[in-house]
C-alpha cells in the first residue's frame, strides 16, 4: 500500500512538472522566437517545475525520501534552480536589452516582471544564507525562518510572475503547477513552523 | 502596471476629465481649458529604431494598427504627422528594421498602417507607435492588445507644440 502510495505521489509530481514543459514546446508563439528567446523562455518553465521541488524536498513529504536525503537533493536542485533563472535573464536580455533592463530597474510597464524580479532576488537571498549558514553563524531557528522566508516570496513572487505572462505555457497546466507549488509550500511552512524557538523564549521551551 | 488594460482612449478621456473637474492646478491653463498632451507610456521607446521609412504596409500586412493625432489645447486634427510603428509580429522580431514602418495623418488627423500580426513579446501582445519628428514633443505610446488572437489596435496621440 505505502509502495502504491509513494509510486501515485512520485508520478503525479512527475506529471504536474513535465507536463507544463511538453505544452510549451508546443506553443504556435515558439515559431516566431529566436533560438537565444526559446531557451530562456523555457529556462524560466523548467525553474518553475524546479521549484516545485524545493518545499517538497525540504518537509520530507515526498514519500520514501527521509528529510536528510531531501535537504541534501534540495540543495543541488537549488543550484539547479539558480542557473535556470541565471539562463532565463541572461537570455531574456540579449533578445531584448531595453525590456531587461526596465525589468530590473523597476520601470517596466508589466506587473509581471516586477514580481518576476523580486522573486529572483529572494532567491539570491535565499541562496546566500544557504551557501553562508556556516560562515553566518545564525542560530539554526533563526536561519531557517530567514531561508523559509525568502524561499516563500520566491514562491509567491513566480507564481504572479508566470500567471500573469501571456507567453508559451498553457494555461491550464500552468495554473495546476502554481496552485499545487502554492499548497506545497503552505504544506511546508505549516509542518516545519519555522517561527518555532526563534525568540529565547521559545527556544528554551524547545529544550524543555 | 496594468493600467493597459484599460484602454489608451478610455484612459485619456476620462483621465483629462477627472483632472479638469477635480481642478487639481497640475495643469497649466492652456490645458485646462482643452485636451491634455498624451505623455509617453512607459517602455513605450524600447528598441526604438529613429527614421523607420514611410511604407504601404509592413511586411504582408493582416493587421490593421490605426489611431489619431490631434493638438494639445484646442483638440485639432493634425494632418500630415509621421507616426512611427514596430512591435514583435509573425516576421519579424523588435529590434529588426523591416518591423519597423512610418506612416502619415490625413486631414482628419487620422492614421492606419497594415503590418504583419503582432504576437506576444516579453509576456504581453503589445505594439509600439511614436511621434519623433520635432515640432511637438516626442511621445512613444505602447498600447497592449486585449487579446492575442485581436487583428487590429489603436492609439492616439494629443500633441503638445515643442
Amino acid at each position: 500500500m505505502t509502495v502504491l502510495r509513494a509510486l501515485l505521489v512520485w508520478s503525479l509530481l512527475a506529471g504536474v512538472m513535465v507536463v507544463p514543459v511538453i505544452v510549451a514546446t508546443g506553443s504556435e508563439f515558439l515559431q516566431y522566437r529566436s533560438a537565444t528567446y526559446v531557451v530562456a523562455g523555457f529556462a524560466g518553465v523548467i525553474a518553475l517545475s524546479i521549484l516545485l521541488l524545493q518545499p517538497l524536498l525540504a518537509s520530507g513529504l515526498l514519500p520514501g525520501l527521509p528529510m536528510s536525503v531531501g535537504r541534501r537533493v534540495h540543495r543541488w536542485t537549488g543550484v539547479a534552480l539558480l542557473l535556470a533563472i541565471a539562463v532565463h535573464v541572461v537570455g531574456l536580455w540579449i533578445t531584448s536589452p531595453p525590456d531587461m533592463i526596465d525589468a530590473l530597474t523597476f520601470t517596466a510597464p508589466t506587473a509581471f516582471s516586477v514580481f518576476g524580479v523580486i522573486a529572483m532576488w529572494a532567491l539570491i537571498a535565499a541562496a546566500l544564507l544557504a551557501g553562508f549558514r556556516k560562515k553566518l553563524r545564525l542560530r539554526p531557528q533563526l536561519w531557517r525562518l530567514a531561508h523559509v522566508t525568502w524561499a516563500s516570496v520566491v514562491v509567491v513572487g513566480s507564481v504572479a510572475h508566470a500567471i500573469l505572462i501571456e507567453g508559451t505555457m498553457g494555461t491550464v497546466s500552468k495554473i495546476l503547477i502554481c496552485a499545487v507549488l502554492i499548497a506545497a509550500m503552505a504544506l511546508t511552512v505549516h509542518r516545519l513552523q519555522p517561527w518555532i524557538g526563534v525568540w529565547r523564549r521559545g527556544a528554551a521551551n524547545l529544550r524543555r | 502596471m496594468t493600467k493597459d488594460r484599460i484602454g489608451r482612449r478610455t484612459l485619456m478621456k476620462t483621465g483629462a476629465a477627472t483632472l479638469m473637474a477635480t481642478g487639481t492646478g497640475l495643469m497649466s491653463p492652456v490645458w485646462a481649458q482643452g485636451l491634455a498632451p498624451t505623455e509617453s507610456m512607459r517602455g513605450g521607446s524600447n528598441n526604438y529604431l529613429p527614421g523607420a521609412p514611410i511604407v504601404e504596409r509592413i511586411g504582408g500586412g493582416g493587421f490593421l494598427m490605426s489611431g489619431t493625432v490631434h493638438r494639445a489645447g484646442d483638440g485639432a486634427p493634425l494632418e500630415g504627422i509621421r507616426i512611427q510603428i514596430w512591435a514583435h509580429t509573425t516576421e519579424g522580431f523588435e529590434r529588426d528594421p523591416h518591423s519597423h514602418g512610418a506612416t502619415l495623418t490625413n486631414a482628419d488627423g487620422e492614421f492606419q498602417l497594415e503590418m504583419p500580426q503582432i504576437v506576444p513579446a516579453f509576456g504581453q501582445p503589445h505594439a509600439h507607435l511614436a511621434y519623433d519628428s520635432g515640432t511637438f514633443e516626442t511621445v512613444f505610446l505602447r498600447p497592449v492588445m486585449a487579446s492575442p488572437r485581436d487583428t487590429s489596435l489603436s492609439a492616439h496621440f494629443v500633441l503638445k507644440p515643442a
